[in-house]
């Protein structure tokens, strides 16, 4: 196995101290290189916040997009050069809020990309406002009174989108992270990850501690994660008790395999090749 | 009818058939070794409403939809109330005399009535198109055997057994009217020249496959759309993903995102879609990364006309995304440009790590055309690529250097990773936005960026010299941009035939605008008349921006129909036979 600090860039994270981020980063280096995974072969893809400025920590290619454009420009990449391991990253306000229809289309669409959104349930670089995954009535910059939008569930509209692989993690529980990561990178197909990623500056509710009196493990409750009504149901645990590890998978085909223009391989390596003159005989 | 031309008219209801009659028709006078030019008014509805195909062949080349017909095919009564009175005096219009009539008031301009008995010409009332179709064969004077051809093109895949009845109904119209009705004696000059006959829009797919463009990426949008159609069907087969996305802002991202790759990518849309992709237009052009978006313009603001031609997007597409970025802004002009422009705008892309815009409109993008054989070997030139990093340094994606031009590596070379991003970043791309804000930098990497136009700039200008086209010492110049090249082609034609010596000037290159070359070449000129499809003369405002070039004499049309050329010729003669504007050509 490689070693995991091939993944580090000479970057030091600008996160606060305590940030889940820190976890979110460590495990996904570890996966990679538990995967055997070169830095030149992977492109991790992020929109715009606090976690968006995860691919500059890491070694290896990286793309810093737009606020809430993360899926689609990673959709381009694979499109491009379905060679590369592409992993889009970013947070719950950049994939569930303003990439929202992105979110749903990526999983209809099925290309091969790991999506990893690091859910802190506020919006940390601008501050503290509300998140779609912010419980009502929490009190934020944006909503002093109490947040009044229900809280969005990431796992039961993965599901419902058609995510063929629908995970969630913790960022308290690196080895679990990392193996979910090692999952969602070997699958075949589009892989949600969502971790809660416990934000120490603006979210005094959603902390360490809360979660850790909370989640538990799918698997240590024998949870089979290609029965897709199991996975709907585990989706609506809330309170009390919060599963972590792997909602469901289920592969299928995905958009590279059906798409006859990459059956000749990655896009951005064809040769150079003249047109055919017999494309004009439409025209006469 | 003192050219050898012909004009035909094809009018009736969405659904009626009336492109496949329109298309047919073009393909034969192409194959005939004539120039056609055609435009279709149609509206936003799948059927019913009212489309009016409008063509002219010609044996020399035509440059405009005609405003008088020889020939009025109409499928429906309403095109005979519509358009009757438009039919030249001696010409004809054919119809279907069992479901529809030809009053003496239709007749009032000396239009001949073709009553055609379909039922007894034909099996089924539905072939009522080909009869007709038939029948203007003989009145034009064009070879049967063409129109039986095409119906054999046409209907032998997908329905042979229609292929005779169909065959039998056009050669019923032909006798028909050869025992009814005189011939034209139009003498057209029939020929075996071949020629292309095509919309812009199908130029724009050809161009970027012969590019090799390898990512096409599109939202549905009139009228971009038909660039979307003909890449689906025939970009996988020449190694280019076609894909619909989910909105326009998707759209670009993932133009970005194979862009970045290495791999050729564009992106099409109208205005309103253009508008959602500004934010990742900025995007490439931080990223420096190559792409290239066209956006066919349709009448705005907002939803507008989807249907109907304008040029009002120029100021959009120049001030697109926040902040200042290099970008290319080319506006071809007729369909073998777009097709040169379209396989030379991936050059630039990758040249100049940018954006490229091409602006068409509605008009260029789907009026029909007859184009010389197109060079499908197009030149192609990458740009400064690095295919190997060996360095025990770590490798500069955004290196300073002279030309603002970083020679780029495409992400999956080993020992050359590195990030590019969206927030201002030093050379090695790596960010200076949160931690500290570092000026120095900043300032450095602006100027590397903006760098790159000089660049350009000089490159365009040769590649795209601005020139007077047309007699130097023209006592009016006409100046526009994009489709209506052809309409001012026409117009110094006829001006010339009336005496009046005139030229026209183009501006193809919008950015970077290449001001003093077209200082330079405007400098000559006596009296300047701005002719576009907006309200405000947006190149107008541009030109005395970028010049000091102040045009007061414009002709401006936004009521989303193509202009007129009658009417561009009268309000020329009225500005003509007013005095000059004071500040017509500023001084220099």
């Amino acid at each position: 196995m490689a070693d995991a600090a091939v993944f580090k860039s000479d970057i030091k994270p600008d996160w606060c101290p305590g940030c889940g981020d820190f976890g979110v980063l460590n495990s996904l280096q570890k996966a990679c290189a538990d995967l055997n995974l070169e830095p030149h072969q992977v492109m991790i893809v992020s929109g715009i916040g606090c976690s968006s400025n995860l691919p500059g920590f890491f070694n290896s290619y990286g793309l810093h997009t737009l606020h809430g454009r993360s899926l689609p420009v990673a959709s381009g990449v694979k499109l491009g050069n379905s060679d590369l391991t592409v992993i889009a990253t970013g947070g719950d306000g950049d994939g569930y809020g303003i990439g929202a229809g992105h979110f749903v289309h990526s999983m209809r669409r099925n290309l091969d990309i790991t999506y990893i959104v690091m859910d802190n349930q506020i919006y940390g670089l601008t501050t503290g406002q509300a998140s779609p995954t912010t419980e009502r009535m929490i009190k934020t910059k944006s909503t002093p009174q109490g947040n009044l939008e229900s809280q969005l569930n990431p796992i039961a509209l993965a599901l419902a989108g058609g995510a063929s692989f629908v995970a969630r993690g913790f960022s308290g529980e690196p080895t679990h992270l990392a193996e979910l990561y090692k999952q969602a990178i070997r699958h075949k197909g589009f892989a949600l990850v969502d971790v809660f990623s416990p934000c120490m500056t603006y979210n005094k509710n959603n902390t360490y501690t809360w979660f850790k009196e909370r989640i538990y493990k799918l698997e240590d409750q024998r949870h089979d994660p290609k029965n897709f009504e199991a996975a709907m149901a585990r989706s609506q645990e809330w309170g009390t008790q919060i599963p972590i590890g792997v909602f469901y998978q289920n592969e299928r085909m995905t958009y590279e395999e059906g798409e006859p223009a990459m059956a000749h391989g990655a896009m951005s390596k064809l040769p150079f090749k003249p047109l055919d003159p017999s494309i004009l005989l439409e025209f006469v | 009818m003192k050219r050898k031309t012909v004009s035909v008219w094809v009018g009736g209801a969405a659904g009626d058939g009336i492109a496949s009659v329109g298309e047919s028709l073009a393909k034969i006078f192409a194959r005939n070794g004539l120039h056609v030019y055609a435009y279709n008014s149609y509206q936003s509805v799948i059927r019913g409403g009212h489309v009016w195909w409008q063509m002219r062949a010609g044996s020399e080349k035509v440059y405009t939809q005609p405003e008088t017909a020889h020939i009025l095919i109409a499928l429906n009564q309403d095109a005979i109330d519509q358009h009757a009175l438009g039919v030249e005096t001696g010409g004809a219009i054919l119809f279907n005399s069992d479901r529809m009539q030809v009053r003496p008031e239709h007749l009032a301009h000396g239009a001949q009535s073709c009553g055609l008995p379909i039922s007894k010409l034909a099996k089924l009332p539905i072939m009522q198109n080909t009869v007709a179709t038939g029948a203007f064969m003989y009145l034009a004077e064009l070879p049967l055997g063409s129109l039986e051809k095409a119906l054999e093109e046409r209907f032998g895949k997908k329905k042979p057994e229609v292929v005779q009845p169909n065959i039998d109904a056009a050669r019923a119209g032909y006798e028909f009217a050869k025992q009814n009705w005189k011939q034209f004696g139009l003498g057209l000059g029939l020929s075996k020249t071949q020629r292309l006959v095509m919309i812009g829009n199908q130029a724009f797919g050809l161009g970027a496959l012969a590019a090799n463009c390898r990512v096409y990426t599109a939202y549905p949008m009139t009228p971009a759309s038909s660039i979307l159609h003909f890449l689906a069907s025939n970009g996988p087969k020449n190694g280019c993903v076609v894909k619909q996305c989910e909105d326009e802002i998707a759209s670009m991202a993932m133009a970005v995102g194979a862009g970045q790759t290495g791999a050729r990518a564009m992106t099409g849309t109208s205005g309103g879609g253009f508008a959602l992709m500004t934010e990742a237009v900025g995007l490439a052009g931080m990223l420096e990364t190559p792409v290239v978006i066209v956006n066919v313009q349709r009448g705005g603001p907002s939803t507008g006309l989807p249907t109907k031609t304008e040029q009002g997007d120029l100021f959009q597409v120049l001030g697109a995304s926040q902040g200042e970025y290099p970008r290319i802004i080319l506006a071809p002009q007729t369909i073998e440009d777009v097709f040169y422009t379209t396989a030379e705008a991936f050059n630039l892309a990758d040249r100049y790590q940018c954006p490229v815009l091409i602006l068409s409109d509605l008009l260029l993008s789907e009026h029909t055309e007859t184009v010389d054989p197109l060079d499908l070997n197009v030149k192609v030139d990458r740009g400064e690529i690095v295919s190997e990093w060996t360095s025990s340094e770590p490798y500069k994606r955004y290196l300073n250097t002279p030309s603002g031009v970083s020679p780029r590596v495409f992400p999956g070379t080993r020992n050359a990773q590195h990030v590019s991003a969206s927030d201002e970043h030093d050379e090695r791309g790596i960010v200076i936005s949160d931690v500290f804000t570092d000026p120095p930098t900043r300032k450095m990497m602006m100027e590397k960026r903006m760098r790159k136009i000089d660049g350009a700039r000089k490159e365009l200008a040769k590649t795209y010299a601005p020139k007077l086209e047309g007699s130097p010492d023209a006592e009016v110049t006409l100046v526009g941009w994009g489709s209506t090249a052809n309409l001012l082609r026409a117009m110094m034609r006829r001006l010339e035939e009336e005496g009046v010596r005139a030229n026209i000037f183009l501006i193809k290159v919008i950015a970077p605008f290449l001001g003093d070359d077209v200082t330079a070449a405007l400098s000559t000129c006596k009296r300047l008349v701005m002719i576009e499809s907006n309200f405000t003369s947006q190149m107008a405002r541009l030109l005395r921006m970028e010049t000091g070039i102040h045009i007061k004499d414009r002709i401006l049309k936004y009521d989303g129909e193509p202009f007129v050329p009658s009417e561009v010729y009268k309000e020329i003669k009225k500005i003509l036979a007013r005095a000059p504007a004071r500040e017509a050509v500023a001084p220099r």
